[in-house]
């Protein structure tokens, strides 16, 4: 704080406020309407206090799904997308860190050649390639199943961007004495670059775990039994019933189970987050 | 770009590249490299027979009327997405910078929407604004304004452009805090001293020092509005009315998957592809620019 200026202190604060309420709203109000009944949602305004029906509309959704819409229960959905999530992340932060490793600490021919190729991923994200992407998957035998939700998603250049700029910052003499006293390059790997590398592996866990989990379009195309389905994708066969109304109070306790996994990760994780995003896009 | 001191190794680092690669290779360049061949072929009404037809997919799309309103749909979703997201974002990171009291309880409570899929924030929306049991629809209908997002374009627009930026807000957010909290504080003081209030300083050092992370933020947000917001126009409006939210990365898909036009979507993906391509450049550009000032 450079001066003491108590209005414009005041104003500050209101306009935090308010960004705040904005911010909030939506989720507040489909707090309430999923502690409603349908009827109640149903009679033209939802009401701005909670009803009486929170615990027996989750039971409902969880258990049994949304019969309107035929979706198989959400536990299952949120089970899929929790798969999802931690393969891709998982698979994301393995590939790519020893990647990395592979372009900074050796010397060998087409080095450049497999960096470039890994960069290009950066220009080709999946919703523009979504129909030969999906026959490739179609023709490996990949649809319907949990490979065939994660592997093609796992590349990444942005994980391995930031494990080689780590990389780089590493000092030199950390791998010249574990070269003197005897250390080949993968116990080198796992004894010293591994345990450093800790912040920036809980970094890449929450950007990629998001990414993960809140896939859409992907899913949409690579499954077509119920079984595979994930609670993102889900949202929208809910949302999007023919003919009738949907039950609005369910779809947005469905809404609110998905999103509280991958908030809690931000919240619970926030310095890591924020670093990591920060990082990312040097 | 790598080591002095490095390992030797013949085999190992190829072993170490090699899932990447793979994937890369399999799930990346080989799609892409199919839809580019496509992209000049077409093929007869069996699928039978495919014949080279150069650019003529292209000449095809861009003389057809729905592919330019699907372009000038996404101009100007994608430049009201990033105007609204940037702007608020840029308030409420130098309001969030000035505050010293509950300054990380207010960033905690801003930062979570990024987390928030763009499907989900597609369905919270439009159960917010649904004409009939939506709570802003109500206030809506109560002022007089006959809002019915289902039939009525511009208002369909303006939905997913509020529910696409309130979903990018944070990403901005935490940018613009993160550039504003690296502005040297002896530069505000000196003009401080020199007697600018609070607005002088912000136009004359603020502004101009945040500008690149402006420009770099730009970027990303318009590839945000391109390519990230599918869930939300799928969820909200499935490129309706009347294809007044037909954004293009959304007409790609349903050409695609439903109309079966496979040289006309490729091109499509073509054309999408130098769009990628063409903003990664200038987002890199001013990642450089952005880390030394």
């Amino acid at each position: 704080m450079v001066e003491n200026r108590p209005w414009v202190t005041f104003f500050s604060h209101l306009v935090l406020i308010l960004g705040v309420v904005i911010v909030a709203f939506p989720i507040y109000v489909a707090l309430i309407a999923s502690s409603h009944t349908l009827e109640t949602v149903l009679q033209g305004r939802v009401p701005l206090l909670p009803g009486g029906h929170f615990i027996e509309n989750y039971t409902d959704v969880l258990v049994n799904g949304i019969g309107a819409s035929s979706s198989p229960p959400i536990s299952l959905m949120l089970f899929n997308s929790l798969v999802m999530a931690v393969v891709i992340c998982v698979g994301k932060i393995a590939i790519s860190i020893i990647a990395a490793y592979a372009i900074v600490y050796f010397q060998f021919p087409l080095r450049m050649t497999c960096f470039w190729l890994i960069f290009i991923t950066l220009m080709l994200p999946v919703e523009v390639r979504i129909l030969p992407t999906y026959k490739v998957v179609a023709d490996l035998g990949m649809l319907d199943s949990y490979a065939g939700l994660t592997i093609p998603l796992i590349a990444s250049a942005t994980a391995t961007f930031l494990f080689r700029q780590f990389f780089l910052t590493v000092p030199e003499e950390l791998a010249e004495a574990a070269r003197i006293d005897g250390a080949g390059p993968i116990r080198f790997f796992f004894d010293i670059l591994l345990p450093l590398s800790r912040t920036s592996i809980a970094a890449l866990f929450v950007i990629q775990f998001i990414y993960g989990w809140n896939q859409y379009l992907w899913p949409l195309v690579v499954t077509t039994k119920q079984s595979y389905y994930t609670i993102v994708m889900g949202i929208s066969r809910l949302v999007n019933v023919v003919d009738i109304a949907p039950s609005w109070n369910l779809v947005m306790a469905t809404a609110l189970l998905a999103m509280i996994p991958p908030v809690v990760v931000v919240i619970a994780m926030q310095r890591w987050f924020v670093r990591g995003l920060i990082e990312t896009e040097k | 770009m790598h080591k002095r001191v490095i390992f030797q190794d013949k085999l190992l680092p190829y072993l170490l590249l090699a899932p990447q690669i793979a994937v890369t290779l399999i799930f990346f360049i080989w799609p892409a490299w199919a839809m580019i061949q496509q992209s000049v072929l077409r093929e007869d009404a069996f699928g039978l027979t495919s014949n080279f037809v150069w650019f003529e997919n292209f000449q095809r799309i861009f003389s057809d009327p729905g592919y330019l309103q699907s372009f000038e749909v996404t101009l100007i979703f994608s430049v009201s997405v990033a105007l609204l997201g940037l702007s608020s974002a840029l308030v409420l990171a130098v309001m969030a910078d000035r505050v010293i009291r509950g300054a990380t309880t207010y960033k905690t409570l801003l930062i979570w929407p990024y987390a928030v899929a763009p499907a989900v924030a597609g369905a919270l929306w439009s159960f917010l604004f649904d004409p009939t049991v939506g709570e802003v629809s109500y206030v809506l209908h109560l002022l007089g304004v006959n809002w019915n997002f289902v039939l009525n374009g511009s208002q369909a627009m303006l939905l997913v452009v509020f529910a696409a930026s309130w979903n990018q807000f944070s990403y901005n957010f935490i940018f613009f805090l993160a550039g504003l909290q690296s502005i040297p504080k002896s530069l505000i003081e000196a003009a401080a001293i020199d007697g600018a209030g609070p607005g002088r300083r912000f136009w004359t050092i603020i502004f101009p020092l945040l500008s690149p992370t402006g420009f770099f933020l730009l970027a990303v947000n318009v590839v945000y509005a391109f390519f990230g917001t599918f869930g939300v126009i799928d969820t909200v409006t499935r490129g309706g009315p009347a294809m007044a939210t037909n954004i293009l990365v959304y007409k790609v898909y349903s050409d695609s998957f439903r109309a079966l036009d496979l040289g006309g979507s490729a091109a499509q993906s073509v054309v999408l592809m130098a769009i990628v391509i063409g903003l990664t450049v200038v987002q890199f550009r001013y990642v450089e620019r952005r880390v030394h000032y």
